[in-house]
């Protein structure tokens, strides 16, 4: 403990700047495409179309089942492969990653619907509205705006899931705190402060998340 | 899309033997770790409902930690920092000495994990009891202890029966980071079995079976379980 050398953090900081900025970006566009997926495989289960309906549930079960490292595993094996040509590992990861987490978002997203009382429904169908205006006017406006909370929730699960593009090495902040680790022999320097950037982000989040429930009920 | 396909290699001896040790090690790290995590999980989870305010910052800010840290991170952390940091004796005896440090580390590191979040399940279960049947308690003359041993946990603990399962089928899915520190448990073995055999979509369909074959027989128990332990007319919150 008596020799903890801080220089080690300082003399690679761009590089670990890079990692963090990939883990970053891989976040984001996973949200992004998890919430789209995630609302489109809502709708398909609560469409009432028993083959959209089952087809939506049977992914969603699946994919809740088995752990996110398989997950990435397949898509790294499956996605060049389908594809004829491999297409590098943070598009592979991107992939991985929208297909996991929108089953989870969709879980989400179906309760924020439900949970939109029938009257809005009904309301809306009296004015003359289409099944898909009420829902991109009436149903997942109120949905979105109930379900932000735990929308951020589990956009804070999704960063610290993207750690685990280490098992392909994709060079996100965990990889690259690993590969500083290894070539420095500075395991414990770089491990703790790998988990303190991801606390403090992690914390700010949850802050984040608990004032947007005191903004809601308030 | 250019593939062979080839089934049997799953039931070839060395292939199968790889996929049944990794199912062992799977379900060696998830149910151990499962103990721990209800053991610290319930102490911490009744600690954030303590009036004490150290004891509930204590716990608060355990289940603050070990939730907002990756688990792959922590899981280092045991593995490669603790060794490091600890007095040279035990440093060196974690290192040497240690039997199986792979398999301790994850049960360790997954376990506290996981009790942050038994932790949070436990909490809201005792809040959904509500204020009333404590404050009845207390009115009889109950002290705290025996409010939470005759009142507050025999109520709680049923009422978080079901979310509890979902932790239990996490601990199973997160068990799989065990790899990182070198345990072959199933989704190991299946990535092992891809690289040796170049059939990548067998194994890891192989391993996608075995954990939906888990989930479905944990959901299952689980169903059996609620349904014995609900409380007939009680609606809770948790």
């Amino acid at each position: 403990m008596s020799d903890f050398d801080l220089s080690v953090i300082a003399d690679n900081l761009p590089f670990l700047w890079q990692g963090l900025q990939l883990s970053l970006f891989l976040t984001l566009l996973a949200i992004v495409g998890g919430i789209i997926l995630g609302t489109v495989l809502a709708l398909m289960r609560l469409s009432g179309f028993a083959p959209l309906s089952l087809f939506a549930a049977a992914y969603v079960n699946l994919i809740r089942s088995v752990p996110l490292i398989l997950v990435i595993f397949w898509f790294y094996f499956l996605v060049p492969l389908a594809l004829g040509r491999p297409i590098g590992g943070f598009y592979s990861a991107l992939i991985a990653f929208v297909m996991f987490e929108a089953a989870y978002y969709s879980e989400i997203i179906r309760a924020g619907i439900q949970s939109i009382r029938k009257g809005q429904v009904h309301a809306g169908q009296a004015t003359g509205l289409s099944y898909w205006q009420i829902q991109r006017y009436v149903v997942l406006p109120q949905a979105f705006r109930n379900m932000i909370p735990i929308l951020v929730t589990q956009g804070i699960i999704l960063f610290q899931d993207t750690s685990l593009v280490f098992v392909v090495s994709l060079r996100d902040f965990m990889t690259v705190s690993s590969i500083v680790a290894r070539t420095e022999g500075r395991l414990a320097e770089m491990y703790v402060f790998a988990a303190l950037v991801y606390f403090v982000i992690c914390f700010a989040g949850s802050l984040l998340v608990r004032h947007l429930q005191k903004a809601k009920t308030a | 899309m250019n593939y062979n396909w080839n089934w049997s290699v799953l039931f070839e001896e060395e292939y199968l033997g790889w996929l049944i040790s990794g199912v062992g090690w799977t379900f060696a790290v998830a149910l151990v770790a499962w103990v721990l995590a209800l053991a610290v999980g319930v102490l911490v989870g009744v600690g954030r409902t303590l009036p004490s305010k150290p004891v509930a910052f204590i716990c608060t800010a355990y289940v603050e930690l070990f939730r907002n840290v990756p688990l792959l991170v922590q899981l280092f952390l045991w593995y490669f920092v603790v060794p490091e940091i600890v007095p040279d004796d035990m440093g060196r005896w974690l290192k040497r000495d240690l039997p199986n440090p792979e398999y301790v580390t994850a049960v360790i590191g997954l376990g506290l994990y996981t009790a942050s979040r038994v932790a949070e399940q436990v909490r809201a279960g005792i809040n959904a009891v509500g204020s009333g049947l404590t404050n009845a308690a207390y009115a009889n003359g109950f002290s705290t202890a025996q409010t939470y041993r005759y009142v507050l946990l025999p109520i709680s603990f049923r009422l978080i029966v079901p979310p509890m399962t979902s932790e239990f089928l996490t601990i199973f899915k997160n068990s799989s980071l065990a790899l990182t520190i070198g345990l072959l448990e199933l989704t190991a073995q299946s990535q092992q079995i891809a690289e040796y055999t170049f059939q990548g979509f067998e194994a890891f369909t192989a391993a996608t079976v075995i954990y939906v074959v888990i989930a479905l027989g944990a959901t299952l128990i689980a169903q059996l379980l609620e349904k014995h332990t609900r409380i007939p007319g009680f609606v809770g919150k948790a």
